[in-house]
């Protein structure tokens, strides 16, 4: 049975990668997944330089999901180029680095700065919920998309992964400027934008009051877009958004997803990427699907 | 690698001590055998719908019979659903988790107030020195009996029906009570207090601090408190409760 999957010409022993955010640059939960086994670790966005992030409480859990406001802390690319890259390196996985930004000029300084260094694809969030500046402000208009990508594109020597947000009337209108610009992979969804208060103290649940929403509780909508944006571009796509189990997974590549990321499950079950692996391979043996790569778009 | 796993924990023994206070034992051999004082572990529920852990401090670990123990108040719906399982039921867990409670060896103070007690007590059975319990409560009393076994207790309520009326550092000067190193786990203004009290007095204070978690193992960045120094791993001034601490010595941290 063959789990391999080839985006932009890089090849994924399989389509089952971490969500940017998730997973840290996987150190943490190399104490609970054998890494090895993993198709990439997307590791948390880093910028150009330290971010100390939003103020607590940052998480809240919801029905069936969970408000996030991190605010993108992260101990910058120095630190993370001399340590996180070093760490990913001991392991037979691919490295997809997620890059923040403030400005055109911050993401592309960090573009640069992994231009030389052995990570295998880059992914490019303009849909990070959580930030005043940068983040989603790339991603809601098109013009933007377009522009930024183009940007990025310039100083990037790796295929150059587009994060796409959900906060928006037309995905596919940004998957098509993504596309315009030259974008090699599609990543869909990042956090749709939510609240929560609490009525007995007539607080927000988060110091940020709003929060991206994560969780089974937005699989659908992520499953609807992913097979709306397959059918918009020729781009290859990395399905996210709630996918908790093996089925919600090859549910995303019957949309149109060529890998799949696993963000929000991390948090309820350490072990659950493998454990999804797993759960792909016996579905597909089950079918009597011999090639993993059957199953993308199989509905478009 | 890959050395560590969620486990499933079968419960011995459950009981309500006090009203919205369970008081659980579960068999997890795994846990138990590196689990020390100030450690917790992540709960999980049962009901997908709740996708995240709970983090619950250790109150007691019995590595003989391979089980810790647990004592929650009940706060939402997934503590509500711990507290309504029984005996032979089994819940998944991880842990131990985050780093405990550094042992001295001299007079201490160990002070719990409300949910921040259970923790208090494995570490007044794993400490050897001269120990000195204060507890502070809103009212009804709970785990007060058994740390009579391991040093001098003294009890502070809010409403004076036990001990000093007031809080615990309301009982420390009522009895003059003396110490070279402060532990405490509770809510934020105690601890603040705690934390003022052992500058002022120049005593060494160590503080368990608390904070909505999502993934409990350092990953997810959800649980940081402020630190004094840039730190080390996240390369800004924030440290991970879950994972450097939840214990922290008092000046290191700001809260």
């Amino acid at each position: 049975m063959n789990m391999r999957v080839n985006l932009a010409g890089v090849e994924f022993k399989n389509p089952v990668m971490t969500a940017s955010g998730t997973f840290g640059s996987g150190e943490e939960f190399s104490e609970f997944v054998d890494l090895n086994r993993l198709g990439a670790v997307v590791t948390k966005g880093v910028a150009n330089v330290p971010w100390e992030g939003n103020p607590v409480p940052r998480v809240s859990e919801v029905c069936g999901g969970m408000l996030n406001a991190i605010g993108l802390q992260n101990p910058g690319i120095d630190l993370f180029v001399e340590r996180d890259i070093p760490f990913l390196k001991q392991y037979d996985t691919k490295i997809i680095v997620n890059v923040c930004g403030k400005s055109a000029k911050d993401y592309c300084e960090v573009v640069e700065r992994l231009s030389g260094e052995p990570v295998d694809m880059l992914e490019i969030n303009i849909s990070c919920p959580n930030v005043k500046e940068g983040g989603i402000a790339f991603g809601q208009n098109p013009k933007s998309v377009e522009a930024i990508t183009k940007e990025v594109k310039k100083y990037a020597a790796q295929p150059v992964i587009m994060k796409l947000s959900p906060n928006v009337t037309d995905i596919t209108e940004m998957a098509r400027a993504a596309e315009a610009g030259g974008a090699d992979v599609l990543s869909l969804i990042n956090t749709l934008t939510g609240m929560k208060i609490d009525i007995w103290k007539r607080q927000f649940a988060l110091a940020n009051k709003t929060g991206g929403l994560s969780g089974p509780a937005i699989h659908p909508i992520a499953v609807r877009m992913v097979y709306q944006t397959a059918q918009a571009v020729s781009l290859p796509i990395i399905g996210m958004g709630g996918i908790m189990t093996a089925e919600d997974a090859i549910e995303m590549m019957l949309a149109g997803a060529s890998a799949v990321s696993v963000g929000t499950a991390n948090f309820r079950n350490p072990c659950v990427t493998e454990e999804i692996l797993d759960g792909m391979q016996n579905y597909l043996e089950q079918q009597g699907i011999s090639d993993v790569f059957e199953l993308t778009g199989a509905l478009l | 690698m890959a050395e560590k796993r969620r486990v499933r924990g079968r419960i011995i023994r459950k009981e309500e001590i006090s009203p919205g206070i369970f008081d659980m034992w579960l068999n997890a051999e795994e846990i138990a055998a590196s689990a020390a004082a100030g450690q917790f572990v992540s709960l999980y529920s049962e009901d997908e719908s709740r996708l995240l852990p709970r983090p619950i401090s250790i109150c007691e670990i019995d590595k003989k019979e391979g089980a810790v123990r647990l004592v929650f108040r009940v706060a939402g719906k997934g503590t509500k659903e711990f507290s309504r399982m029984a005996a032979g039921m089994e819940l998944d867990m991880v842990g131990p988790l985050g780093n405990g409670f550094p042992l001295q060896e001299k007079a201490a103070f160990l002070i719990g107030g409300g949910i921040g007690i259970p923790p208090m007590l494995e570490l007044a059975r794993e400490l050897n020195c001269e120990k000195k319990v204060i507890l502070g409560y809103r009212d009804s009393l709970f785990l007060n009996e058994e740390f009579r076994q391991y040093g001098d207790v003294y009890i502070a309520t809010e409403d004076g029906s036990a001990g000093t009326k007031g809080n615990v550092l309301d009982a420390i000067s009522e009895h003059a009570l003396q110490a070279d190193v402060i532990y405490a786990c509770g809510p934020l203004p105690m601890l603040r207090a705690i934390k003022l009290y052992a500058s002022l007095n120049q005593i060494e204070c160590y503080v368990s601090l608390e904070e909505r978690m999502a993934c409990g193992i350092g990953a997810c960045l959800g649980c940081v408190c402020q630190s004094k120094e840039r730190d080390a791993h996240t390369n800004v001034n924030n440290k991970r409760i879950c994972k450097e601490g939840p214990v922290f010595r008092a000046d290191e941290v700001e809260f």
